[in-house]
């Protein structure tokens, strides 16, 4: 097997106030292989964005990645130079945002921003930029490209320009792209189209994505790597190979999409999966979770999740759970390491 | 039909209709600026956001709107609050028309509806505290005087959204999301009211909080005997909450049916397209039928049928007439291919 594509090591991200040092991402290690689209589902404030970027290196100051290492192609990234970074990100790292106008400059056509990405990365002149932007929006689904390339970003629907930020991020064929909730901004009709845009992009270019969403429905796009960060446990079903769950800073679990939609091995997993509602389930009321994620100057000893968790018990409280093999994943959970140490599995479905 | 499909969910009572819509419209002048309209000789251009609503809410059931940006269910959910006037058309709550009404029977009347909104954050005031934010209806409508029996009924207000009475001291700043929805939720029923227009009350939340909001309204809703419009564009979180549903697009009721009903057996082509638009967890790594095309823009709407751009069984005379709301086996819906048979009906096992 290969070396993995990106591999996150312990990584531990901490932002420096007056009152000291809160930690926003608490060791969290992971692997996205060529081709893989990773789903990262959580809550608000959960880390997942702020994962992504600490893998692009953008994290805002007071932000700052103070553990760990991020390798590219076994290579690391996190200790470079701004500027040698800043050849990484579009050229190998491309990123989708949530808000595709916020991301395109109104000022320019879109042509002129897609081409300027172009020349920043690769060696081309400028009528090879431009054939080579008007064969991407033909790519990502812009219906007569040769005109629409001389628009502005306002004359685009919001669909349309998620489709042209999508563009922007293949520019130089990056091998890696970072989706921070691509489609929360868009309707439902319009994130299904843009769904089966991305997985059709990683399907013919081989490119690994971190797909970052809420939605656990988006996930399964692109044989260019993805890591899809969503809070929408709908958008990672349809897109990811495999989904991390994070909760306060953590990922909680982590494993084939599959196995952990329909057979959740953390309390917190199967708390997120319950409330979630679905068509034609006849309940009249959803399982809920009580309480609400703790703030970040305030996380829990042990298991961050155990003040809300019905399963807790002594351990919980005081020791911190590590990433483990349960069932067909691998959940941070005392209750499989003690039914284990008893030779017993324990039963988590609802 | 089989009789349990038409049956109403449990939480519902006797059929009386308590708001009856017929023939709502509103427009909305976008025009240029009265300069630029004598210089230049722009006409003038008016946008339809609602167009020729007509629905009905029977006592303690809960009616959706569902649909994308654009179609017009805010702008519904606004009208009936008084928040715009209509264009035409008539809203009666309870056998009053509410257009004909005078100032002094308005206001009586108001006090028996109320509105929450989406986002939490705006619709607090951040300078006031939770007590003054979830009394202020009681003391615009001149139900309690101020003192200990006002301070009661706030803390009795929280205690059933799920807070503490001693919340009533804090600053909205002090809540999460879910938490200042919980004081969105007391304020509206500070005033005892019989109907609640939720304009996507959970839309901001987590799907953890959204599930408790959800529980929390439906325990509400049978503890007070309310009856909610809801407004949303998530249709798992309308197919849970609601006992009927009205699919909008642009501007139009084009479906509206019992809940069970429209989601095994969604009739009208558009209908049929958001539904197969939800990503479904249970069928992960199945391949999506993906939906063709736009929301047309609203100042130049398709002729006849607005969604025949985008549907697949469309014929002329979908271009040419547009087709009424008409009552198809339990369900109204405004589709010609329906009506006259060309399309297929699919009933999901």
């Amino acid at each position: 097997m290969t070396a993995p594509l990106l591999q996150v090591r312990n990584l531990r991200v901490e932002f420096n106030t007056r009152r000291g040092s809160l930690t926003a991402i608490d060791d969290v290690s992971f692997d996205i292989a060529q081709g893989e689209v990773l789903g990262v589902v959580g809550e608000s404030g959960a880390g997942k964005s702020l994962t992504g970027m600490a893998i692009i290196g953008l994290l805002e100051p007071p932000g700052r990645v103070a553990a760990g290492e991020i390798l590219l192609e076994g290579e690391r990234i996190d200790n470079l130079s701004p500027e040698a970074m800043r050849r990484i990100r579009g050229r190998r790292i491309g990123a989708i945002f949530q808000d595709p106008l916020t991301s395109l400059n109104p000022l320019y056509t879109i042509g002129r921003q897609i081409v300027e990405t172009i020349q920043t990365h690769l060696a081309m002149s400028h009528d090879e930029a431009r054939k080579r932007a008007i064969a991407l929006l033909a790519e990502v689904g812009i219906p007569a490209p040769e005109r629409r390339i001389d628009h502005y970003p306002h004359q685009f629907s919001g669909g349309m320009r998620q489709r042209v930020v999508i563009a922007l991020a293949l520019c130089a064929n990056p091998k890696l792209i970072i989706a921070d909730e691509p489609t929360t901004a868009l309707d439902v009709s319009i994130q299904a189209q843009i769904i089966t845009l991305l997985k059709k992009l990683c399907r013919e270019n081989g490119t690994a994505v971190m797909l970052v969403t809420h939605d656990m429905g988006v996930k399964a796009a692109f044989n260019l790597s993805l890591l899809l960060i969503t809070h929408d446990l709908g958008v990672i079903a349809e897109t990811a190979d495999r989904v991390a769950v994070m909760y306060a800073g953590r990922i909680v679990e982590i494993g084939p999409v599959q196995d952990v939609i329909h057979d959740p091995q953390h309390p917190y997993t199967v708390g997120l999966m319950g409330s979630i509602p679905a068509v034609g389930q006849e309940t009249e009321r959803l399982p809920q979770i009580e309480g609400s994620m703790p703030r970040l100057n305030a996380i829990p000893a042990g298991c961050p999740f155990n003040p809300r968790c019905p399963r807790a018990f002594d351990r919980c409280r005081v020791e911190r759970p590590q990433l483990a093999p349960a069932g067909k994943s691998r959940a941070a959970c005392w209750l499989h390491v003690e039914e284990q140490n008893r030779g017993q599995t324990p039963v988590l479905m609802r | 039909m089989s009789p349990e499909l038409t049956k109403a969910k449990p939480g519902s009572g006797p059929g009386l209709a308590i708001l009856q819509v017929e023939g709502l419209s509103k427009d909305f002048d976008v025009s240029r600026p009265w300069l630029n309209r004598v210089i230049e000789g722009a006409p003038r251009q008016l946008l339809r956001a609602v167009d020729g609503v007509s629905f009905t809410i029977n006592r303690g059931e809960t009616l959706s709107l569902v649909g994308e940006s654009g179609c017009g269910k805010s702008t519904v959910a606004r009208l009936i609050c008084g928040l715009y006037a209509p264009t035409s058309g008539r809203i009666v709550f309870e056998g009053a028309d509410l257009a004909t009404l005078g100032a002094n029977e308005m206001l009586a009347m108001r006090r028996r509806f109320q509105m929450i909104f989406q986002d939490p954050y705006a619709s607090l005031n951040p300078r006031w505290r939770v007590s003054k934010i979830v009394a202020e209806p009681v003391r615009s409508h001149n139900l309690i005087a101020a003192g200990p029996q006002l301070d009661k009924r706030v803390g009795e207000l929280l205690s059933d959204v799920g807070l503490s009475p001693l919340d009533g001291e804090k600053y909205p700043h002090e809540f999460s999301g879910g938490q200042r929805q919980r004081i969105s939720i007391a304020r509206a029923l500070s005033s005892n009211p019989e109907f609640l227009v939720c304009d996507e009350p959970t839309s901001a939340l987590d799907v953890s909080v959204q599930a408790q909001i959800l529980n929390l309204m439906r325990d509400l809703q049978r503890e007070h005997g309310l009856t909610y419009l809801f407004i949303s564009h998530n249709l798992a979180v309308v197919s849970h909450i609601s006992t009927r549903v009205g699919v909008m697009y642009l501007g139009r009721i084009v479906e509206i049916a019992d809940t069970k009903t429209l989601f095994r057996r969604p009739l009208h082509p558009y209908t049929q397209m958001l539904q197969s638009a939800i990503p479904d967890i249970s069928m992960s790594g199945k391949a999506r039928t993906p939906v063709a095309g736009e929301v047309p823009n609203p100042l130049n709407p398709p002729t006849g049928c607005t969604f025949h751009p985008r549907c697949p069984h469309v014929k002329d005379k979908c271009r040419e007439a547009r087709p009424e709301a008409m009552e198809f086996d339990g369900a109204k819906v405004a589709c010609h291919g329906i009506h006259d048979g060309w399309i297929p009906i699919r009933v999901a096992a």
